[in-house]
């Protein structure tokens, strides 16, 4: 009798501890491949922060299609992977569905907003990040004209670009801003080519810095940017190491946050649902300033990056949100 | 002059956009007037882009990944050779298979070597083919008119897109005037008098997809290590299709892909160039018509309003021996 007893307790005390301690996390990446240095990779440096400090191991599907990201999500979600993080606004729908069939999981989209009570949504305020590194190009431009190249056409990105413009305003009010979109499919995320060709029109007509929001296709950007003595900006990761020297600041989106903080709510049973708006308050989004760039920025620069973020998060700067009605202001 | 500015920036891109499709048509020339059509341009170009960026990543030397690119590239013309000369298998088939092999290959690959999914690190300096600038170049840059256009369209390219350009009239004088030529165009048209003659048919379409294999390491490595710094997936996108297009468009002749291509890349810097602005009365006009227009232009050259596009009468048909 005492020996079923010790053995229940026994097995109810490694029950609480596996409870504890076993989450099976998964990740699904967006289309543009884990090592994109900069969106996706973002998301698994957050997971392997996770997985380095907890020890516990997650499971990571980078879909090559956008068929595919539904399928790998109820299949994580089948196999009883809890908490289920899926980063790009491309699995919106998907999750939609397959959040429905399973209520007792608990998922994560990142960059758009799902409304059931077992997702948590995860999205920034990519027009703060974006009016930050817009202020440090309006200021390091000494043509007055700055480009922007982003990936897909979509609000998201038009979200990138109008924040920018606004800083660079903020700037230098008679700069002027050239914008492109890569394409209006998933492969503009894949295409350096175009993004790069697009950057060399813009260089050729007078801008000296270029804001690349084009996932793996920014790479393109930067080389080209490089390539011809300008400055590019990268985006979501810190790209700064890239072309040192040659990429004045990175608007660094902290998407590995998201991930993290998924897995370890999950992990300490406090994972709540809702939508979670990360600002330059929450240092969810932010300019990246290293040994790679800190020749660039000036201190008088760097002084006016700091006050526009104090500024935002006092609310006397207000940066026009695109997606909130679809225009930009300027 | 604000506008002659933008001119001489849309030429330099046209120019830019137009070297990959120009060295992939004039494969597509040799392999499809030996008879040998091929599909697998795209597929090719991809893969010598793969094997371009890795070569000139590990050995730090552009000319060593010019020379990798172009071994694949021939590798990939000889398994299509193999499949459509040798076994005399559906060209069309074979084509579309190893475009398919190619898209799956370089990731994978790129994936187990380096971990980047499916990129290759970056190359850089001596790794790259860098721009040339053209003696005088910076001296000619205020004469009006030819001097921007000497600076920034003829100087500045890398070494491959000058010969991209000696490549046309070579590929014309090999193909019109020596003796190799006529039998590849003979082999294409009546292949069954070339055996008469005594020459063998297979050997003759075995030597034109080579030469389509070497031009295709060509473009592939342009775009890899010239035009960018890294091979990255599925980076050809779809131009071995428009520079197939484009050989059709200027009916199977060497000068005239060279002018086709230079259109469809003027096209596509146009559309580059117009995103985003509007052109006065018209309004902003969307740059997805200048990215079909290469396509749409084909199809109203094939059915037949632009002349007539006859390909070579053998092409697509392998050759049996009669018994």
């Amino acid at each position: 009798m005492k020996k079923t007893l010790l053995t229940l307790m026994a097995m109810a005390a490694m029950s609480a501890t596996a409870l504890a301690a076993e989450i099976k996390p998964a990740l699904v990446y967006g289309t543009g491949g884990k090592f994109d240095k900069s969106f996706n990779e973002a998301a698994y440096g957050g997971a392997e922060k996770f997985k380095e400090e907890t020890g516990v191991e997650y499971r990571d599907f980078e879909p090559t299609s956008d068929t595919q990201g539904e399928q790998a999500i109820r299949n994580f979600a089948s196999r009883g992977y809890n908490p289920v993080v899926a980063v790009s606004f491309a699995w919106t729908s998907a999750m939609e569905k397959v959040a429905a069939e399973f209520p007792d999981t608990k998922f994560v989209i990142v960059d758009a907003v799902v409304d059931l009570p077992n997702v948590r949504s995860v999205v920034y305020k990519e027009e703060e990040g974006s009016y930050l590194v817009g202020l440090l190009a309006g200021m390091a431009s000494e043509t007055g004209k700055v480009g922007f190249v982003g990936g897909m056409d979509i609000p998201l990105i038009r979200k990138f670009g109008c924040g920018y413009v606004q800083g660079v305003k903020a700037a230098n009010p008679d700069a002027e801003v050239f914008q492109n979109m890569v394409g209006t499919t998933g492969a503009a995320w894949n295409d350096p080519v175009r993004a790069g060709e697009l950057t060399k029109n813009q260089i050729d007509q007078g801008a000296d810095v270029i804001y690349a929001a084009a996932g793996a296709s920014g790479l393109g950007v930067l080389q080209t940017a490089a390539d011809n003595d300008k400055l590019g900006i990268g985006v979501d990761s810190n790209q700064n190491h890239l072309h040192p020297g040659d990429v004045l600041t990175s608007m660094v989106k902290r998407v590995d946050l998201a991930v993290y903080n998924a897995f370890k709510d999950t992990q300490g049973d406090a994972f709540t649902a809702g939508v979670q708006s990360l600002g330059v308050e929450q240092d969810g989004v932010t300019y990246a300033v290293d040994e790679n760039n800190k020749e660039l920025i000036t201190p008088e620069m760097q002084a006016a990056a700091e006050k526009a973020k104090a500024d935002i998060i006092a609310g006397t700067v207000k940066v026009h949100d695109y997606m909130s009605d679809n225009s930009c202001p300027n | 002059m604000e506008n002659f500015d933008i001119l001489v920036s849309i030429l330099g891109s046209t120019v830019r956009l137009s070297i990959p499709l120009l060295f992939t048509a004039l494969a597509g020339l040799f392999s499809e007037r030996a008879g040998i059509f091929d599909i697998g341009l795209e597929g090719k170009m991809l893969a010598a882009a793969f094997a371009s960026a890795v070569a000139a990543y590990l050995t730090g030397s552009a000319w060593l990944g010019l020379l990798a690119g172009i071994a694949i590239s021939i590798l990939f013309s000889l398994v299509h050779g193999f499949a459509s000369i040798t076994n005399r298998g559906n060209q069309i088939v074979s084509g579309v298979a190893l475009n398919f092999v190619a898209i799956g290959l370089t990731v994978v690959l790129g994936q187990a070597w380096f971990g980047q999914g499916g990129r290759t690190p970056q190359v850089s300096g001596e790794g790259r083919f860098s721009p040339i600038i053209l003696p005088g170049a910076d001296a000619m840059r205020d004469v009006p008119i030819i001097g921007p256009l000497y600076a920034n369209v003829i100087s500045g390219n890398n070494i491959l897109t000058y010969m991209a350009f000696l490549a046309v009239p070579l590929a014309w004088w090999v193909l019109f005037r020596t003796r190799f030529g006529l039998r590849l165009r003979a082999v294409g048209e009546n292949p069954g008098a070339v055996d008469t003659a005594g020459i063998s048919v297979t050997w003759m379409r075995y030597r034109a997809v080579i030469v389509a294999g070497f031009l295709c390491g060509f473009s592939g490595t342009y775009l890899a290590i010239a035009q960018s710094a890294a091979f990255i997936n599925n980076m050809s996108a779809g131009k071995g299709y428009i520079a197939l297009a484009a050989l059709i468009f200027a009916k199977w002749r060497p000068v005239p892909v060279m002018f086709a291509c230079l259109l469809f890349g003027f096209l596509d810097a146009i559309a580059n160039f117009m995103q985003g602005k509007s052109v006065p009365l018209i309004g902003e006009v969307p740059v997805q018509i200048f990215q079909a227009l290469p396509y749409i232009l084909t199809c109203v050259l094939l059915a037949g309003f632009i002349g007539v596009a006859r390909a070579p009468k053998a092409g697509g048909v392998p050759y049996v021996k009669e018994r």
